[in-house]
């Protein structure tokens, strides 16, 4: 028998692609301060949804496109310098609402709604595996191609301009991972937990890494330890998949944090 | 031929023109210094010459392969970012350990290679950018404010340092600064900036210069009066000093 006939088998594998791409991803966006950014990008993709359903256009080419096109709006009005976190809050929720809505007169798919809020992780295809990670290897290899011009614009745009890079075009980069990872997340986590698998992972790396390489693969393991984990406790105590994902994560980062309290009070 | 050339620069940033018709040369092993009051475009226009702005108008000439070094005037290192010394010294381009620590050398700091950035003193901090900027063995070197934030002592060693860091890789530097009275001392020409080239020349000529005494104060008072204004009295809400 192919083992990805198996449902949990294709849940574990769905599971490891997003948190292997969305948490060295989610290095950049704590580095960067951009996590309502994520929050923005992952909220649209909810209005993505309502509009394949609409055009009865694949899911993935509906989220994909929404996300891809909040991302660069947010990223031109961030570089002309508006107000950020009110104009994120304005947008990020309105997207969010005007999908909720846009959904409800869409009267035959309302009980697909949780599904892409909060993910359904146990009904991905072998189709939907394969998308998954391609987009994941996609995002995992732009990352590592450009790995040193991201680093440097992230310290400062300057030195990454003397040496040569352009920050706009690394930034634009970021703009594009971050839509192909809200794109394959949504079926996992859904629209509403994207963010903290983004941002869960990294920060607990936070606490015992040195360098941004350690944080990097620190976070791919932890996102990919809690994605592996969160999945057999929310079968075994059968609470909802995604959620229990995060829920792990959020554990993993207070155990680290309180590590690493206890071992600097003892140094 | 001279390292850098720039002629007839203009640059508008949001429709405000911040330089025009600046002219300006460094020649090899010269230390150049911009003064200029604030807003003047002193950092734009060094911004520029490394192409993080692009000039509106004029030109900017590079002798071929030219190397800079370049020490930025803020960074800030956020914290959730972990970085050490070592690895910062890799970018951009991954050195090796020899490398790294002969620039540490150079800069007067040892053992720092397994600290974080974060946990640097400011002095540290700077030397360990100007460090990063050795690394390519520049033929020119460029500072903006790169001793903001030190006290007089700490910026006054780290002119010195500067200077003898010049004689050691024979490179010209390029920097900006507010503390004339040390970079008075520590330059072979001064220029000074305010949206265009005022005046330039060695520091004693652009002391007395006209145009340098309309922007910094005249007569008596020029740049010593000027330091010692700025550090050792107060003024009440008339300005008047006390």
């Amino acid at each position: 028998m192919n083992p990805l006939d198996h449902f949990l088998a294709r849940a574990a594998l769905a599971g490891l692609g997003v948190a292997l791409a969305a948490a060295p991803l989610g290095c950049f966006v704590v580095w960067r301060r951009m996590a309502y950014f994520g929050d923005a990008t992952a909220h649209a993709s909810i209005l993505g949804v309502a509009l394949a359903l609409a055009f009865s256009t694949s899911i993935w080419v509906g989220v994909l496109a929404m996300s891809m096109l909040m991302a660069l709006t947010v990223t031109l009005l961030s570089n002309r310098g508006y107000a950020m976190d009110t104009l994120l809050g304005v947008i990020a929720h309105s997207a969010l609402a005007i999908g909720l809505v846009a959904v409800s007169f869409l009267s035959d798919v309302r009980i697909d709604l949780m599904a892409y809020l909060f993910g359904d992780i146990l009904a991905v295809s072998k189709f939907d595996l394969l998308i998954i990670w391609g987009g994941a290897l996609l995002v995992i290899g732009l990352l590592l191609w450009r790995w040193r011009a991201l680093l440097t614009s992230t310290l400062n745009p300057d030195l990454a301009y003397a040496a040569g890079f352009n920050p706009d075009r690394e930034q634009l980069i970021l703009t594009v991972a971050l839509a192909i990872v809200v794109a394959v997340a949504i079926k996992v986590v859904g629209a509403l937990l994207i963010a903290a698998l983004l941002i869960i992972p990294a920060a607990a790396a936070r606490a015992l890494s040195a360098t941004p390489e350690k944080m990097a693969a620190l976070a791919a393991g932890i996102g990919a330890t809690s994605a592996l984990l969160g999945l057999v406790i929310a079968y075994q105590l059968d609470t909802p998949t995604g959620p229990t994902i995060v829920c792990v994560a959020a554990m993993i980062f207070a155990l680290l944090n309180v590590y690493r309290l206890v071992s600097a009070s003892k140094a | 031929m001279s390292l850098l050339s720039v002629s007839d620069l203009s640059v508008e940033l949001a429709g405000n023109t911040i330089l025009h018709d600046v002219a300006l040369h460094i020649d090899r092993r010269e230390i150049v210094t911009i003064v200029g009051p604030n807003g003047s475009g002193k950092s734009t226009l060094l911004r520029t010459i490394v192409g993080a702005i692009k000039p509106t108008a004029g030109s900017i000439k590079r002798e071929s392969k030219l190397a800079i070094g370049y020490v930025p005037q803020h960074l800030r290192i956020d914290p959730t970012l972990p970085i050490t010394v070592r690895r910062f010294l890799d970018l951009p381009k991954p050195v090796c350990g020899a490398d790294a620590a002969q620039a540490l050398k150079q800069v007067g700091t040892t053992n720092l290679e397994s600290r974080q950035l974060t946990e640097l003193s400011g002095g540290q901090f700077q030397r360990v950018l100007l460090a990063r900027a050795l690394i390519g063995k520049p033929d020119l070197l460029i500072l903006d404010e790169a001793t903001q934030g030190l006290d007089q002592l700490g910026s006054a060693a780290f002119y010195q340092l500067i200077d003898t860091i010049r004689n050691e890789i024979d490179c010209a530097v390029l920097m900006v600064s507010h503390e004339l009275h040390v970079v008075m001392a520590a330059s072979d020409r001064v220029i000074c900036l305010n949206g265009h080239v005022c005046c330039e020349g060695h520091p004693e000529q652009v002391v007395s210069a006209p145009e340098y005494r309309a922007l910094f104060g005249s007569g008596t008072q020029g740049a010593l009066a000027l330091y010692r204004h700025e550090h050792s009295h107060s003024h009440d809400a008339d300005g008047n000093c006390e």
